[in-house]
Formats: structure tokens, C-alpha cells, sequence
């Protein structure tokens, strides 16, 4: 029976992407939970900029998919009023750089609700950001605005890098009763894999990271965008003799320190990589755990690839920004082998 | 048709709303006060005079170090208790730091309402609870929070408005217009009370906004604006539970402006001397909500002795209650700094709070 099941849910498998493992993630949370609606900008009749609510205003009704007024601080702080009413509200956030006037609600309010009422009014809100470069958008479509978030204590951050876990993630974004930033890698909105809608494959809840590629030569710790950037590295990597493992984090808030320190205590070397700028980056904070937990293990310093400190370029620059494949195998190069012997 | 088969926004189908009256609307000192309850003028000298007796306790409390801080409403009581009494249970209330005696009208511990200025946590009610959102300290930001939930009862079907508190300076923020716009396409069940008591700290009315009212800003978003005296506690009680009335048929929101003024320094550490004249103090004194309610009530025959030692008790009780448990030192628990950051601490919290958990064992044993 369990073999017969096995059977047919994996005949079901077909290639999707992520804009439609996140659609139906949306679908099936409007589905199961009545107190779920989304908000955002052009997210009703238009299924939004990225098609990632497309439908659903159709299906659900226009009070459960709203097409909000432009203005996102209006709209993270009436979703914060329905959140009090017991509603799950899940929030568009268009893109990464049309979220800042919504700061001040995260920041004043989103995070520190339930702190402030001694749990009394908890806020089950998920806010959903495209985030992330390499779409050769024009000024503020690109940001990577992960450090601003993760450095907002009361919030959960998190970051898909494959279509399952655009799926799972997304599902336990909503159903965690904490606010959740859910940053979309939009340049993976495309990505395809192999996945069912029907049966989708079991994603642990928020933070806990994965080793994508496993190997023994050193660690390659990254999230969101940069996860096939560094695969594709690691692959690279085999012609010159190194066996990279690839971390994938996917939970920047909570933090996954124990599979990073165990995989880091096993390689001996690490190297973070990001497309956000380094300086007070996510990177930092992980260059930092790795060395408070793994000092006696290392072979080398870690080391950060990250977008530079500039504010993020024009489309037709913006490859030299990103971090590379060559880049990243720069910095793999730096990683002592001689000192300390691979 | 249920209301949730209603589209969510309103369609503009009706004639724009008409601009407010130039002249703040009052009822005390008018031929129409004399159709007032007396039992309404009563009630509402009672809680004005018991109002006024918690300001100038909880300032009394700033001088004694019990209290950090705290934003007096001495001058607005008449905007504070009608705000409260506009309500029904199931309504919520959305108060700024300054609308203390609003939240304790409606009915919320008088000492819980002074944690956030006595400082041992940042809100001490459970508004849930009691239908009372935190004292909001950024302003204009709990404006969207009353439209979201308004909304949010509005889609349930359930019988709520929500009444959203903010100051003259508080119009000026991005999330005054916000709250305001998605109030209005929503038509949600929303009352915005303004209370304009001319300063924002020491910024005054003419450098916040060059409006003839802020009620006239009503218009452009497309609600109804009114435009009361703050001072008239009958006028603003009617005018809100006129509002409140029509949020609750489905009217949609209305925006309230109030005309009082701050009597006392925008706390007990600021200096009101070097941004305003006391003559012009004086002069609003003529004009205080309590004497015109008294006016009122000698006109009638019904301010006699037992109503004046009635309400004076009482607000002696009330103030000696608060010092009295304000005099108590709040029992504190370090540990709470990591209790409810998040439904389950991260593994973060969790080895912060250890730490913590050692200092302070340490601490005692030493």
C-alpha cells in the first residue's frame, strides 16, 4: 500500500516553478484556514506584478485576495488591526524596495506586539517580499534587505532557495504565530523542478538549514538566490580537487547554529555568500557564529562573497556586483590549502 | 447578501461629503442644552472631576519617582471620558500615550494603565481583554491598526467600531493619510478622534498645518468631517456617538476634530514657558470643560452639595487607590525579557536567557 502510494505520488511529479509552488502554497492556506487574506498592491485581478497570487481574488473572493491602496505602511498597518482581530493576514509586499515606508509598522509594532502585551496579542502575519537582483530591474527592484529584518528582534526570517521549500516554508510562514518575513528570491520565481501540488514533499518548519551538497573540503554557507550560484560553484569546484558542501539556511531568525557548526567542525573551512552588501551584512553575524563555535576546527578564516558596499546597480552592471561562480572559487582559493593542508 | 459577499471597497457612487462648519459645533451654553439628561450632565461632571483628580495624581507620581514619565490630558478630560462613553463593550478603542484617562473611562485598571509610564512593561492591560489597544507612543501609527481590525470585525459580520485617537502634531504623519484613505475605499467602521489642544510639545498649530480645520481634511478622502468644541463635554459626546452610530450602520468612517487645549507642559519634563505665554493659558481657562458642565448644572438646579461631595469622594477614593498601589514597588522578573519575544524563544533567546539566568543567580548568591 505505502509502496502503491509512493508510486503514484511520484508519477505525479511534474516540473513546476516557483511562482506556482508558492501560488498553490497560498491557494491551500486560503483553502484550509478562513481567517487567512492576503493583502497587497495589484495582488487581485492582475494575480499581482509576479503572478504569484494569480486566481486566487477569483477563487476566494475579492475579501479574501484585496487589492489594497498604494501604500504599504497603510497596508502592513491594517494588517497588523486585522491580526488583532484573530484574522492570519499574509501581506505582498511588491518589491523589496517598496517596503521601507512599511518599516516603521515592522519595526515599531510588527515585532514588538506580542513582546509589549506579554503575549496577550500575538501577530500570525506573514509578509511576503520579493527580494534579490539579477532580473536586470531598474534602481529599487533589486535590493537584498534581509540585514534590515534580521536585525529586528521579534521577527522570523525567511528565505526559500528551491521549489519545495517555496512551497513548505511558505505554508509554515502562515501557520507560525509569529511575523514572518518571507523573502522570495524573485530571479528563482522561474526555477523549475520536478514537484507535486498533490502530494509536496515534507519541509521541516522554520529554522533549520540543509545541506544541499554534501562534501569534506570546506562549507559554502548561503540562502535564497545564492544557493544555485554556489551548487553550481561546488560543481565547478570538483576540476581543481575541492569537494565543497553546500548549506543552504533557509531560517535567517531562527537561526540554524547547529547544523552550520557541525557541518563547518567537519569541513574546517567556510565561506558565506550573499548578494547583499557585506559590510553589517548577514554574512557578518555568520562569519561571527562560525568562529565563536568552530575557532579550534578551522583550518583558515571565513571568508564573506558578497554584493559590494554600493548601493545596487544599474541592470547593465549589476553582473559585476553579484556574487559569481568565479568569484566564489576565489575566495574557496584563499582558504589556506597550503598552511593547512586540504 | 451577506457582508461578505460585498466587495470590499466602496464605490464612489455617493455625493461628496460636505465641508465641516467653520465654527467648532457646541451644545453647553446653547439653548439646546437644556434638552440634555440630567443624568448624562451628571455622569459627565462626575468623570471629568474624577479625570482631572488622576492627572494631577499621576503627575504628583512623576514628582515622587513612581511614575518615569507622564503626558498630561488636564484641559482635553471632556474629549477623554466622551471618547470612552461613545462606546458600546464590543467596540475598541486605539489611544495615544496622552489618552490615559479615555482608557481608564473605559473601564481599565487605573494603575495598569500607568505601566508603560511607570516603565516595569510597555503596555499593562490585557486588550483583548478590555477592547483597548497599547498607548501608542509613535504617532499615528495605531490609526491603520483601528482601520485593519475595524475591517477585519467587518468581515466577520461582527458588531464593532473601532475609535482611533490622535493629536494635531499626529495629523501630520504619513499613516494619518493612510489610515485615513484606507478607511474611507474600505468604509470601514472607523471613528478618527482628533483632539486639537494646539501643540505638538511646542509646535504650534500654525506651523503643523495651513488647513482652515482638520476636520476639513475629511473631505479629500472622501468622509464626513466634524468640527466640535473639545471643551463642550455634551457637544463631543454627541458628535462621537453620532459618528460611532453611523460607523456601526455601515456609514463608514468619520473624521472628528476636537478644538481644546493643553493645559499643563506636554509632560512633567518639559517647560511650556519658552514656547507660549501664560495669558494664553489663562484665557483657555475660561473655557475649561469642567466649569462649563458646572455652568450647565447650576442653570438647571442639579449642581447642589451632595452631587459636588459625591463626585469629590470619589475621585479622592480613586486617587488615593492609585497612590496608594503606585506606591507599591511592581514585582519584576528579568526572565520576562525573553518570555514572549516570540511564541517559542529561538535557540538564540534560549542561551541568552541562560545567561541571564546565571548573572542573576550570581547576583543573589553574592
Amino acid at each position: 500500500m505505502t509502496t502503491a502510494l509512493a508510486t503514484a505520488r511520484a508519477t505525479a511529479r511534474k516540473p513546476a516553478t516557483m511562482a506556482q509552488a508558492l501560488n498553490r502554497a497560498l491557494r491551500d492556506a486560503l483553502a484550509d484556514d478562513p481567517s487567512v487574506h492576503l493583502l497587497g498592491e495589484d495582488i487581485g485581478t492582475l494575480g499581482g506584478v509576479f503572478r504569484i497570487t494569480d486566481g486566487l481574488a477569483k477563487e476566494f473572493g475579492d475579501s479574501r485576495c484585496t487589492d489594497t491602496p498604494l501604500a504599504e505602511a497603510g497596508i502592513l498597518g491594517t494588517a497588523v488591526g486585522m491580526a488583532m482581530y484573530g484574522l492570519r493576514p499574509v501581506v505582498e509586499m511588491q518589491f523589496d524596495a517598496f517596503a521601507y515606508p512599511a518599516f516603521e509598522q515592522l519595526v515599531s509594532h510588527v515585532s514588538r506586539m506580542r513582546n509589549r502585551t506579554r503575549g496577550e496579542l500575538p501577530l500570525p502575519l506573514t509578509i511576503r517580499v520579493p527580494y534579490g537582483g539579477g532580473i536586470g530591474g531598474v534602481e529599487h527592484h533589486s535590493d537584498s534587505s534581509e540585514a534590515y529584518y534580521l536585525h529586528t528582534p521579534g521577527l522570523h526570517v525567511v528565505t526559500p532557495a528551491t521549489v519545495a521549500d517555496a512551497y513548505g516554508l511558505l505554508r509554515a510562514a502562515i501557520a507560525s504565530d509569529d511575523p514572518v518575513i518571507f523573502l522570495e528570491p524573485k530571479r528563482l520565481y522561474w526555477s523549475k523542478a520536478d514537484w507535486s501540488p498533490d502530494a509536496p514533499d515534507e519541509v521541516p518548519g522554520i529554522g533549520q538549514a540543509v545541506v544541499r551538497r554534501p562534501g569534506r573540503s570546506a562549507t559554502l554557507i548561503t540562502y535564497g538566490p545564492s544557493v544555485p550560484v554556489c551548487l553550481e560553484a561546488a560543481e565547478a569546484a570538483e576540476a581543481d580537487g575541492w569537494d565543497l558542501e553546500v548549506l543552504d539556511l533557509r531560517s535567517l531568525m531562527p537561526f540554524d547554529d547547529e547544523t552550520l557548526t557541525a557541518s563547518v567542525r567537519r569541513t574546517g573551512r567556510a565561506v558565506v555568500v550573499h548578494e547583499s552588501a557585506g559590510f553589517g551584512g548577514a554574512g557578518a553575524e555568520i562569519a561571527a557564529r562560525v568562529t565563536e563555535r568552530c575557532f579550534h576546527h578551522l583550518e583558515a578564516p571565513v571568508l564573506r562573497v558578497t554584493g559590494f558596499d554600493i548601493p545596487y546597480p544599474p541592470p547593465m552592471l549589476e553582473r559585476h556586483h553579484l556574487p559569481s561562480v568565479d568569484r566564489i572559487l576565489d575566495a574557496v582559493a584563499r582558504l589556506q590549502w597550503d598552511e593547512g593542508g586540504a | 447578501m451577506t457582508v461578505l459577499d460585498q466587495p470590499v471597497w466602496h464605490p464612489r457612487t455617493e455625493p461628496a461629503p460636505l465641508l465641516p462648519d467653520a465654527e467648532p459645533y457646541r451644545v453647553l451654553g446653547t439653548p439646546q442644552a437644556r434638552t440634555l439628561e440630567p443624568g448624562l450632565l451628571t455622569e459627565l461632571y462626575g468623570r471629568l472631576v474624577r479625570g482631572r483628580r488622576y492627572n494631577r495624581q499621576a503627575t504628583a507620581l512623576t514628582k515622587q519617582g513612581r511614575l518615569a514619565v507622564y503626558p498630561s490630558s488636564t484641559g482635553q478630560e471632556a474629549c477623554q471620558i466622551a471618547a470612552a462613553l461613545a462606546l458600546r463593550p464590543q467596540d475598541w478603542i486605539f489611544p495615544s500615550y496622552r489618552d490615559t484617562l479615555a482608557v481608564v473611562a473605559r473601564g481599565v485598571d487605573p494603575v495598569q494603565v500607568l505601566t508603560l509610564l511607570r516603565g516595569d512593561w510597555h503596555s499593562g492591560y490585557d486588550s483583548r481583554a478590555c477592547h483597548v489597544a497599547p498607548l501608542s507612543t509613535p504617532l499615528a501609527t495605531q490609526l491603520p491598526h483601528a482601520v485593519g481590525l475595524a475591517h477585519a470585525a467587518r468581515l466577520q459580520g461582527d458588531d464593532v467600531v473601532a475609535l482611533a485617537m490622535v493629536g494635531d502634531g499626529g495629523t501630520s504623519e504619513g499613516d494619518f493619510h493612510e489610515a485615513l484613505n484606507f478607511a474611507a475605499v474600505w468604509r470601514a467602521p472607523v471613528v478618527f478622534f482628533v483632539q486639537n489642544n494646539g501643540f505638538a510639545i511646542s509646535v504650534p498649530l500654525a506651523k503643523q498645518t495651513a488647513a482652515p480645520s482638520f476636520a476639513h481634511k475629511a473631505v479629500g478622502y472622501g468622509m464626513p468631517g466634524r468640527l466640535v468644541d473639545g471643551n463642550d463635554a455634551a457637544a463631543v459626546h454627541e458628535v462621537l456617538t453620532e459618528a460611532v452610530r453611523q460607523a456601526r450602520e455601515g456609514g463608514g468612517p468619520t473624521l472628528v476634530e476636537a478644538v481644546t487645549y493643553r493645559i499643563e507642559a506636554h509632560t512633567n519634563a518639559d517647560d511650556a514657558g519658552r514656547y507660549r505665554d501664560d495669558a494664553e493659558v489663562e484665557a483657555w481657562r475660561d473655557r475649561d470643560p469642567i466649569a462649563l458642565l458646572e455652568q450647565e448644572l447650576r442653570a438647571r438646579g442639579l449642581f447642589d452639595e451632595s452631587l459636588v461631595s459625591e463626585v469629590e469622594d470619589d475621585a479622592e477614593r480613586m486617587a488615593a487607590d492609585l497612590r496608594d498601589r503606585m506606591n507599591e514597588d511592581p514585582a519584576l522578573d528579568p526572565m520576562d525579557l525573553f518570555a514572549h519575544v516570540y511564541a517559542e524563544p529561538t535557540p538564540q533567546l534560549r542561551e541568552q536567557a541562560e545567561m541571564l539566568r546565571a548573572e542573576l543567580d550570581a547576583e543573589a548568591g553574592s
